[in-house]
């Protein structure tokens, strides 16, 4: 029987790349002072988890550096080490060593073998720190957890099966697969083969089965019960009395504890359950308990350790275990040919509802009725079917205290990273899509917001600056803010750099059109440019990558306390809630993010200014006046703004108002692509189906006004169109 | 995708022929490969989009997919653009992207051989002969064979970004 095996490899990458930023986010938040034993025992898990899968698919090089990495975390968190800042880097660069040994395996990209080998030898030399008492343990062992509280043994029955000869890797991941039926032991016989020992609950059709994932049940040869030699005795004594003391008081931090193995997951049932000789030795090392003094011959030393495990033992039952939810994995292109299709329905059934509208009440009342019924239903399968796509902006977030440790570190500065709202949702595509101008927004901040630890004092704060990343919802729109305590943005130096640049710049611009300036490309104010920023590159990119999300950036600025850039942007790109606008025959959706307000101008309000189109006064302000009818060469139904209505739109921080002939309603439409099977349409961002099956044009009020400022700023008249 | 069916247009040249959709635009007779057309049908509202071409008539709704609408009776100067209950219009799939054509009507599918297909002259029809296969011949009948994929990609039509940009 043979299997195609890639498919397994991509679910491991996954799982390892996942199960390497947990690590990360957890070695982060370790207080190395006083470390929570939960959290140890949440990394050791991690290492594990990654070297169980990395042995099973042999990728030897990965195998290798978890288990030195397993060792050291073992004795760590079991307290036979003190965990200092120096574990907590190495733990680190072996998180990266890992990452690029995946990425090797993955994408066959270049490992640094001298990076591995540099990591492998501080990992090693920090393991010799402590004194192990040994145990003479059979080299060849390897054990692994019962899958449930039962007594080994007990009932048990015992299979040998000698393999023909066959490749280590294969006899590794047998030897892995049977783990999960009970406790495995490997002997080496002569000629290459292997024999195999299973002490299980199981039938020998199972055994048989797990063994045909990888060899020709043919060639095997399964034996019941053989008569224990005295060497292999002495070893599963040992391990017996291993697992006693295990059950018995809670002393081993496993990954699963007998009091929940529903909430495992699958990878841990699989993979989780190796210990490594040395962990082995460790753990027997310490082992105490009366049960234990039956094979006291095997344990070397007995040590006071049972009231302690008795306790974490208590404290892990309570511990919550259904942390790791269930989830499936689904591509992202049947989530979206799923919206697609939820898009029709609620079309449909805004056709069906609309042509509902004539029927008489009282005779067609039970049809109304369903037909309200259907509404229902439609809107809240919609609703649902979009949450798949939302994912919460920890995805983000977690990838950020890492970074903010190592430029702190590499700057001498002292950041405290505080995040909030890790939990609120984005739509996936614009949570891929935001990773790089936050990224780029929280360097900045280090770089140039918070002020070196001496100058902090200085100025009477602490030494740690603080930096806080947050998400909120806030009506249809996330608000993702970077805020720092830091020295704040300089107003001077903004407006001297200005004006060595060339921009039109006046000393007595508003704070916030100041601020705006950064955004303007090859804009840098850094004295030194450093690896980190300064070379005045990235702000323009942040603001052009976020403005074409459909967000918008914001900055809030006060020197000595500090800067605020907030990113308002759009949940979702595949929904938007738009407002319908009529000009002659034509319907045009306008989101309703831009929209502020609409009115009807007064005709003193309006005022030409030569050459230049008109303005209309809202409020003391004058804004420049932008009429659809012009902009897209329509027959409208009024000429004068007076007769028709403005609609006040705001973007890239500027206001001015569209002249439409009337508002027709609000509603939240289905975002459809125009450029799958046309072109890119200067002044249309996408496009819509209306309920009666029509297609309405979605405006792109930024390109728009954009346009029609280059109008107004050639001078053109009035009559001319863009193109 | 276009690349298999132009191959395989070519093989059939070869063999027992291909078939052909045959149209009308005005008074002329035009036949396209039938492997480009996804489905016939009547002409409807169309959207209009703004600033473009006076053929592109605009947008229309085909199931939940947005396509473009090109009425080429405009674009090629033939017959008077007239759109009632008998207007068709042919929707193509021309490498994955689907678009609409108007036409005055539609008439059969014919196989033609390949010595039915006389090479295209170098003048005579409304448009370019870069676009055009060749002449077929049925009796009396003659068809202007189009390279439908090489128009609707072309930088004339102005239909795909990366040719029109």
């Amino acid at each position: 029987m043979t299997i195609d095996i890639s498919q397994f490899f991509k679910v491991f990458f996954d799982e390892a790349e996942e199960l390497l930023a947990e690590k990360e986010r957890l070695l982060l938040g370790v207080d190395v002072a006083n470390p929570d034993p939960e959290d140890l025992n949440a990394i050791f898990r991690t290492a594990h988890s990654i070297k169980g899968g990395a042995s099973t698919f042999g990728l030897t090089d990965m195998t290798e550096v978890t288990h030195i990495l397993e060792s050291l975390l073992d004795r760590i968190r079991k307290g036979e080490m003190a965990l200092t800042g120096v574990h907590v880097d190495a733990f680190l660069a072996a998180k990266d060593i890992l990452k690029m040994q995946l990425d090797g395996h993955r994408n066959g990209a270049d490992v640094d073998q001298d990076a591995v080998a540099d990591v492998r030898m501080m990992l090693q030399e920090l393991s010799q720190d402590v004194v192990v008492a040994p145990v003479v343990v059979a080299p060849s062992f390897r054990q692994a957890a019962q899958p449930q509280a039962v007594t080994p043994g007990a009932g048990a029955r015992r299979f040998r099966i000698e393999l023909p000869k066959v490749e280590q890797r294969d006899v590794n991941a047998l030897v892995d697969e049977l783990g999960l039926l009970g406790r495995v032991s490997e002997t080496p016989l002569d000629g290459g083969r292997t024999a195999i020992i299973v002490t299980t609950h199981e039938s020998l059709d199972d055994i048989i089965a797990i063994c045909s994932f990888v060899l020709d049940p043919d060639d095997l040869k399964i034996f019941e019960a053989p008569a224990l030699t005295p060497e292999q005795r002495a070893v599963e004594d040992a391990e017996r009395a291993r697992v006693e003391a295990d059950q018995g008081f809670g002393f081993f931090d496993m990954d699963d504890t007998p009091a929940a193995p529903d909430t495992r997951s699958e990878e841990d049932r699989g993979y989780g359950f190796f210990q490594p000789i040395e962990l082995i030795r460790a753990e027997a090392g310490i082992v105490a308990e009366p049960v234990v003094a039956k094979v006291a011959e095997t344990v070397a030393e007995v040590a006071d350790v049972a009231e302690v495990s008795g306790e974490r033992r208590r404290k892990e039952d309570k511990a919550p275990q259904g942390a790791e939810a269930s989830s499936i994995r689904v591509s992202v292109e049947k989530v979206d040919q799923l919206i697609n299709l939820i898009g029709e329905l609620v079309i449909t059934q805004a056709m069906i509802e609309q042509r509902s509208e004539h029927l008489d009440p009282m005779k067609d009342e039970r049809l109304l009725a369903s037909i309200g019924q259907l509404t229902r239903n439609t809107r809240d399968l919609q609703e649902a079917v979009m949450s798949i796509r939302m994912m919460p902006m920890d995805f983000v977030f977690s990838r950020f205290p890492r970074m903010v440790r190592d430029l702190a570190a590499k700057l001498g500065k002292k950041v405290d990273f505080i995040t909030n709202g890790a939990a609120t949702e984005l739509d996936k595509g614009l949570i891929e899509r935001i990773v790089d101008p936050l990224t780029h927004l929280v360097r900045n901040s280090i770089d140039h917001g918070i002020e070196m630890p001496s100058v902090r004092a200085a100025a009477g704060k602490t030494e740690n600056g603080r930096l806080f990343l947050s998400a909120v919802h806030q009506g249809g729109n996330i608000i993702i803010e970077v805020a720092d305590d830091g020295g704040g943005l300089n107003r001077e130096r903004i407006l001297a750099k200005a004006k060595q640049n060339g921009l039109p710049v006046s000393d007595t611009m508003a704070d916030a059109d100041v601020w705006q300036l950064i955004f303007a490309p090859g804009f840098s104010t850094a004295e030194t440019v450093t690896d980190v920023s300064g070379r005045g590159v990235g702000m323009d990119v942040v603001k052009r990558n976020i403005t074409a999300m459909g967000g918008v950036v914001d900055i809030r600025s006060a020197a000595g306390f500090g800067t605020t850039i907030s990113i308002s942007l759009p949940l979702t790109l595949a929904i938007l809630d738009g407002m319908s606008i009529r000009c002659g025959e034509e319907v045009y959706i306008l989101p309703l993010g831009f929209v502020i307000e609409s009115l009807q101008p007064q005709p003193d309000d309006v005022k030409d200014i030569a050459g230049m189109g008109s303005v209309i006064k809202v409020r003391g302000e004058y804004l420049p006046l932008v009429p659809l009818h012009l902009m897209f060469d329509i027959v409208p139904r009024h000429t004068s703004p007076c007769d028709g209505i403005c609609v006040i739109v705001e973007t890239e921080g500027r206001k001015a108002a569209l002249f439409v002939d009337e508002l027709v309603g609000q509603q939240q439409v289905v975002v459809k692509n125009l450029e799958s099977n046309y072109r890119k349409v200067t002044g249309i961002s996408g496009a819509t189906i209306l309920g009666d099956g029509g297609v309405s044009l979605i405006l792109d009020v930024t390109a728009l006004l954009r346009s029609s400022r280059q109008l107004a700023g050639d001078a053109v008249s009035n009559d001319a169109t863009f193109s | 995708m276009s690349i298999q069916t132009s191959n395989k247009l070519a093989e059939t040249h070869d063999g027992a022929g291909s078939e052909f959709l045959a149209f009308t635009l005005g008074s002329e007779e035009y036949g396209i490969d039938i492997l480009k057309v996804q489905e016939i049908r009547g002409y409807e509202a169309v959207t209009r989009i703004a600033n473009a071409p006076e053929f592109i008539k605009g947008v229309i709704n085909l199931r939940g997919i947005i396509i473009p609408v090109v009425d080429m009776r405009i674009k090629f100067k033939l017959g008077t653009p007239v759109y009632d209950q008998f207007t068709v219009v042919i929707i193509l799939n021309i490498g994955g992207r689907i678009m609409g054509m108007v036409v005055d009507s539609v008439s059969d599918v014919t196989t033609l051989t390949p010595d039915q297909i006389k090479p295209a002259p170098e003048m005579g029809t409304a448009f370019n002969s870069d676009y055009m296969i060749g002449l077929g011949t049925i009796d009396e009948r003659m068809l202007i064979l189009m390279d439908i994929d090489k128009l609707m990609s072309s930088n004339e039509m102005g239909l795909m970004d990366n040719i029109a940009a």
